[in-house]
């Protein structure tokens, strides 16, 4: 049997909350965190779309001034979020060689790349500050986790678009079990709510227009749906071996059952429409985790609000569970967060976690015609999950045609 | 222009917006590696906003005499006369 694997600490910044226990507060609640964008760039590029999920506590009051400088947006929110995180676990000692990081990010520093290239064009060269390349480079927010904790056992930066979170979950999962190291802190962290990302992607038709409405623009499994809503923040969990974790008394939420990652090999951008990739994919994940699919009782799906996307995870879920996919208490809560990219799998894989310890799924907002082709039993309103041994998902797919699944039980 | 006192508290506030170090921390003796602990990419960021605030140009070469806050505050009041 591989080694166990535990959850011993959870933070998130994200549009619904600053931290962990607003987060759930609201998460359970359903709120939207989406509205209309104040910065003066919306205007001034005339921007098609107007609004965003932009987190809720800004980074800059949670850091130094000086720490914030130096840190280009992504990275300021995995450190806020791995700080919650590793304060959570209680862990006071542990061995810097056996303590990694894998945090993914599905961009990187954009603000700092385009800010520089804006810098660049209007001051010249010299103005270009020599911190720009450590700011942009998409393993800025892992190697700055690395050095915030003092992590040795390497810090990796996997990038699978909006899949990149719970790869990273996948890579920690590994990391432990192949005896490489004890305690990983896993994540994922996106700031891309800039005028570029926001014009590429309203270009490609993947995001919401519903700018007098932002609160109601993500619509998961709704037949109005029009595309997804940008977000940023967050996600981060602290993994640890079980008898490291039982050997120091900490709390446990859970345990990272098992994970999976595939890839379509269909289309660049298009999920395949039969799903086979997310099918293979959700049962690697329940085979890693010695799972049954008549043991999961709450999927946080991928869902992400598109005419495209939201029916082809309907179809995988079909496929890998059965007929037991009626009996599974969906939660679609990019409905509330919006939608987090390369972060969405590390806060959705925390809300999960939270699920399954708290007995209790979270909210789906804005489902007011569920499209029928459709059928999944949908979270929207208060939803306790069943007593005894359960079993959780969280899916995350991404451009490219990567599909990434983590498997959640209490213990 | 600026005389030499004006200079200093100019870079120390550059100093204290790039390190948070303390500006009346900044003083002409200190060495910017061994007092204030400021690294080479901190030391350029610091160049880049001086030569902006003072209107000078520091070349790349210059750089690695300017060991304490005084050689850098010499080296302005002499760029700028």
């Amino acid at each position: 049997m591989p080694r166990k694997v535990v959850i011993t600490g959870l933070g998130a910044t994200t549009p619904i909350g600053g931290d962990v226990p607003t987060m759930w507060a609201n998460a359970l609640k359903g709120v939207s965190g989406a509205h209309t964008i104040e910065a003066d760039w919306v205007q001034k590029y005339e921007l098609p779309v107007t609004f965003a999920a932009q987190v809720s506590t800004p980074a800059t009051e949670v850091l130094t001034r000086v720490e914030a400088k130096r840190m280009d947006p992504s990275t300021q929110f995995a450190v806020v979020a791995s700080r919650e995180a590793w304060r959570d676990s209680g862990i006071e000692e542990v061995d810097p060689d056996r303590l990694a990081v894998a945090f993914a990010t599905g961009i990187g520093g954009v603000w700092t790349l385009l800010d520089a290239w804006d810098t660049l064009r209007e001051k010249g060269p010299r103005r270009v500050l020599p911190m720009t390349v450590p700011m942009l480079m998409p393993n800025g927010p892992a190697a700055a986790v690395s050095l915030d904790i003092g992590a040795r056992a390497g810090a990796h930066t996997p990038v699978s678009a909006c899949a990149s979170g719970t790869e990273a979950l996948h890579q920690g999962l590994e990391l432990i079990r192949s005896g490489k190291a004890d305690v990983v802190m896993c994540g994922g962290a996106e700031a891309a709510i800039h005028p570029m990302p926001m014009a590429a992607f309203a270009s490609m038709q993947a995001l919401s227009r519903r700018n007098d409405d932002p609160e109601h623009a993500s619509r998961p499994y709704d037949l109005n749906r029009d595309g997804f809503v940008m977000g940023e923040g967050a996600g981060a969990l602290v993994l640890e071996a079980e008898e490291h974790a039982l050997a120091r008394g900490a709390r446990i939420y859970g345990e990272l059952a098992g994970t999976s990652v595939t890839a379509d090999a269909y289309h660049i951008t298009a999920p395949d429409p039969g799903g086979l990739g997310a099918t293979r994919a959700l049962k690697a994940a329940l085979f890693d985790a010695r799972a049954l699919p008549s043991d999961v009782v709450h999927i946080n799906a991928h869902a992400t609000s598109t005419p495209v996307g939201d029916k082809p995870e309907y179809i995988a879920l079909k496929e890998a569970l059965g007929s037991h996919i009626g009996n599974v208490a969906v939660s679609a809560t990019k409905s509330q967060t919006g939608h987090l990219l390369g972060a969405s799998g590390a806060v959705e894989a925390v809300m999960t976690v939270m699920a399954v310890y708290d007995r209790s799924a979270p909210m789906t907002i804005n489902l007011e015609n569920q499209d029928p082709e459709i059928p999944l039993d949908v979270v929207t309103s208060e939803r306790k999950l069943p007593g005894g041994d359960i079993v959780a998902l969280s899916n995350s797919f991404g451009f490219g045609g990567h599909n990434a699944v983590v498997v959640i039980r209490n213990v | 222009m600026a005389n030499n006192e004006e200079i200093l508290a100019g870079l120390a506030e550059i100093v204290n917006e790039e390190t948070g170090l303390a500006p009346e921390s900044v003083q002409m003796d200190k060495s910017f590696t061994d007092d204030l602990d400021i690294d080479s990419i901190s030391m350029m960021t610091i160049v880049v906003n001086a030569e902006e605030k003072f209107g000078v140009r520091i070349p790349d070469e210059e750089v690695k005499n300017l060991k304490t806050v005084g050689d850098a505050v010499t080296f302005i009041a002499g760029a700028q006369a």
